[in-house]
């Protein structure tokens, strides 16, 4: 059981945490809406809950409740640019389909 | 495939309703669009890297440029390229005329109150110019941040008035941008430092761009900027510094002729870079090698501090003026926010730091600093932020108010009124039978409508007729978190109602608007006197009307001599009323009610007893 971050996500993670002055690190978990099922959320953390499992990858704490760690287990998040456009990205060996935009997702 | 940022804890969207929004400063030289990000605010820039968009729009049979392709026709093609058009926001054509005979452009002036461009590609106005401005950094905005934007606050001149804040809310509009505010621009500055959740006391923003320079002294309270007084030179800016470098260049060159357009613009882009290095360094070198003139030299950054220091003394000039306008010493001023482009220059520093004594603030590019705080109170305002963080607020920056008998400015909302607000007074009518009312909303401080600035009028029409103060109309007046004025009137006792949007129709001069607040305080003593006797001339022609009306409908009542006694002070009253005397106005008006008292008690009786015939006065004993 475990999630992993990328070196260029890592640094990226690390950045905005320093800039936001605060925080324990980020929060990867699901949600359940969206128009294919299931959606990511991607949060700073400030508090850790009971729940929570915490791995540490390159420097960084990542956090995953354990409801959401059924369907993100394995997960490997990077971080792109497309043109102009750069942010977050779940690679995901659970996921069955997406909903194309990538936001949502079955498994 | 979509990309992800990172929320804030518990402010995690739906996929696809991702509050994304936009700062955007929309400036006279360069615009920018900045935007928060997981949690961190940064200018968007664009294929090339560049974050500034040169405010210049191109205009071709079949389309349009924006931006630095557009710039460089600015000298070759000027009839069809629009250079500074932020000067011409919600101005109308006699404000143009007033920014002087150096505008290439062919302005139409048909019966429109809003003036257009003739370019080949159709005549444009100022608005739609500026709205492919903004078209521009949203395109940017959308590749970026991957997805449609919900919103953009959108930063404006803190001297800007109501036409001019409505013309710039228009091109957003035409742009496709929801606008979720507009905002002061030294307001954004001092927000991008974090200074609005900082102590609170008075924070001077000096803003000296390429070609314009503000200064504003704002005044932080419970979280709301109040604008205390802001002042500036509309001609003067970076563009002046390269100026007097260029003509130093010639000057050591020996050349004395007057320059070709071609060598000028070589000389001031040498003279700009020299600056730049300037910055950084203590000697630059400078090549000129043109036709006319080969010369090499270096410039010290000392002997560039002595060609500018004039320049920057005119600055402080201002920031004296605003300084006294706003009633303050400069050792009241707690923070300095520096912001436009020819704020690195590290003397424009150290004078400002030594003017106010204290450090300016620099951590932030000068350049960007607004749109920065402009994308931080977007991203506040969308809905990304807690409940903890800040609901910044802005101020009225003059009166609004409307127009009463005599030409009297009645304020319904004051100066410095934190927005959004919506105030409501009640007016009746001046005459019997009266079936309409003109509504004339006029803005300023001054007690005479005259003095004060017009920004619209509407009729509110077709409430039945009634005697004279009879009618109630609530006048209310509303303005937006944007500062833009609806207002709104309605006769209370038949629903009948009209309201007006204010729209740009004609504008002033920026020292006109700044003079403005200076006047009302230079002709307080002269306005009251003004005031005071309007409205005795509009009480005397209150009483005269009423005496009339009541002569015609009850004449039999009166003895030849009364008759004769009432017409002399009446006329004495008439003759008072065009005089300038407001003390002999009330005296005739009192000798006139005087010698009407009989009569007005006879009326009263006669009426009484109209009104009583055919019932007993046991009808009107009250039932023990």
């Amino acid at each position: 059981m475990a999630v992993t971050v990328t070196q260029a996500a890592a640094d990226r993670i690390n950045d905005f945490l320093a800039n936001r002055g605060k925080g324990v690190g980020l929060r990867l978990g699901v949600k359940t809406t969206g128009c294919s099922g299931m959606a990511y959320v991607l949060e700073f953390v400030d508090e850790l809950n009971p729940e929570d499992e915490v791995f540490e990858d390159h420097g960084v704490k990542v956090i995953v409740d354990r409801k959401s760690m059924v369907y993100i287990d394995g997960t490997e998040l990077d971080f792109t640019k497309e043109g102009l456009n750069e942010g977050f990205q779940f690679n995901n060996p659970n996921e069955k389909a997406q909903c194309g935009c990538g936001e949502s997702f079955t498994v | 495939m979509a990309l992800l940022q990172i929320s804030e804890p518990g402010q995690s969207t739906a996929p696809h309703q991702h509050r994304l929004a936009v700062g955007i400063d929309l400036g006279t030289t360069n615009s920018l669009v900045a935007s928060v990000r997981s949690g961190d605010v940064q200018t968007l820039p664009d294929e090339d890297g560049s974050h500034l968009l040169s405010s210049v729009v191109r205009y071709h049979e079949d389309g349009v440029e924006v931006g630095a392709v557009a710039a460089q026709h600015a000298i070759t093609d000027p009839m069809n390229t629009i250079v500074s058009v932020k000067r011409f926001m919600g101005r109308g054509i006699s404000d143009l005329r007033l920014l002087g005979n150096k505008l290439p452009y062919h302005f139409i002036d048909e019966d429109k109150a809003v003036p257009r461009i003739h370019t080949r590609g159709g005549d444009v106005s100022a608005t739609e110019v500026s709205a492919e401005i903004l078209k521009a950094l949203k395109r940017r905005a959308v590749k970026t941040l991957g997805e449609e934007i919900q919103g953009a606050v959108i930063t404006v001149p803190a001297y800007f008035d109501e036409a001019q804040r409505q013309a710039t809310k228009d091109a957003a509009t035409l742009a496709g941008l929801n606008v979720l505010r507009l905002l002061n621009e030294p307001t954004a500055a001092a927000v991008a430092y974090g200074l609005d959740s900082g102590q609170e006391g008075v924070i001077a923003v000096y803003d000296l761009g390429g070609g314009t320079f503000d200064i504003s002294i704002l005044r932080l309270n419970q979280g709301v900027f109040e604008v205390l007084a802001t002042g500036g030179d509309s001609a003067l800016g970076g563009d002046d510094f390269d100026h007097v470098i260029a003509e130093w260049i010639l000057q050591q060159a020996d050349y004395e002729a007057d320059p070709e357009p071609q060598l000028v613009r070589l000389l001031m882009h040498a003279s700009r870079n020299a600056k730049e290095t300037l910055s950084e360094q203590t000697e630059a070198d400078i090549l000129i090698d043109a036709d006319e003139i080969q010369w090499h030299g270096s410039l010290s950054r000392d002997q560039m501090d002595a060609l500018i220091e004039p320049l920057i003394r005119k600055t402080l000039m201002s920031c004296r003026r605003a300084l006294r306008d706003a009633e303050i010493g400069n050792q009241d001023i707690i923070e300095i926010v520096m912001v436009g482009g020819s704020t690195r220059v590290p003397h424009v520093r150290n004078k400002v730091g030594e003017f106010f004594e204290c450090e300016p603030l620099v951590s932030i590019d000068p350049d960007r600093v607004v749109a920065i705080g402009a994308a931080l109170q977007a991203d506040v305002l969308v809905g990304n932020k807690t409940d903890e963080d800040m609901l910044l607020l802005d101020i009225i920056p003059l009166s609004l108010g409307i127009e009463t008998m005599g030409g009297l400015s009645e304020k319904i909302i004051h100066r410095n009124t934190p927005i959004p607000v919506s105030r409501a007074q009640d007016f009746t009518t001046y005459k019997d039978g009266q079936t309409a009312m003109a509504v004339h909303v006029v803005q300023g401080e001054r007690e005479l409508v005259s003095d004060c600035r017009s920004l619209a009028h509407f009729e509110l029409r077709g409430f039945p007729p009634q005697v004279a103060g009879a009618p109630r109309i609530r006048v209310t007046f509303q303005v937006d978190a944007d500062g833009l004025l609806s207002v709104h009137a309605r006769e209370e006792n038949s629903g009948t109602e009209a309201s007006v949007d204010v729209k740009p129709s004609y504008g002033l001069t920026d020292e006109e608007i700044e003079s403005m607040l200076r006047a009302s305080m230079d002709h307080a003593q002269e306005d009251m006197l003004a005031r005071t006797l309007r409205e005795e001339q509009v009480e005397a022609e209150r009483v005269v009307e009423a005496l009339d009306s009541a002569i015609k409908a009850d004449a039999a009542l009166l003895t030849d001599d009364e008759r004769r006694l009432i017409s002399e002070t009446r006329d004495r009253l008439i003759a008072a009323r065009v005089g300038d005397d407001p003390g002999l106005i009330k005296k005739a008006i009192t000798e006139l009610e005087a010698a009407c008292e009989d009569f007005v008690a006879r009326r009263m009786n006669t009426s009484i007893r109209k009104a009583m015939k055919g019932h007993s006065v046991d009808e009107y004993a009250t039932e023990d």
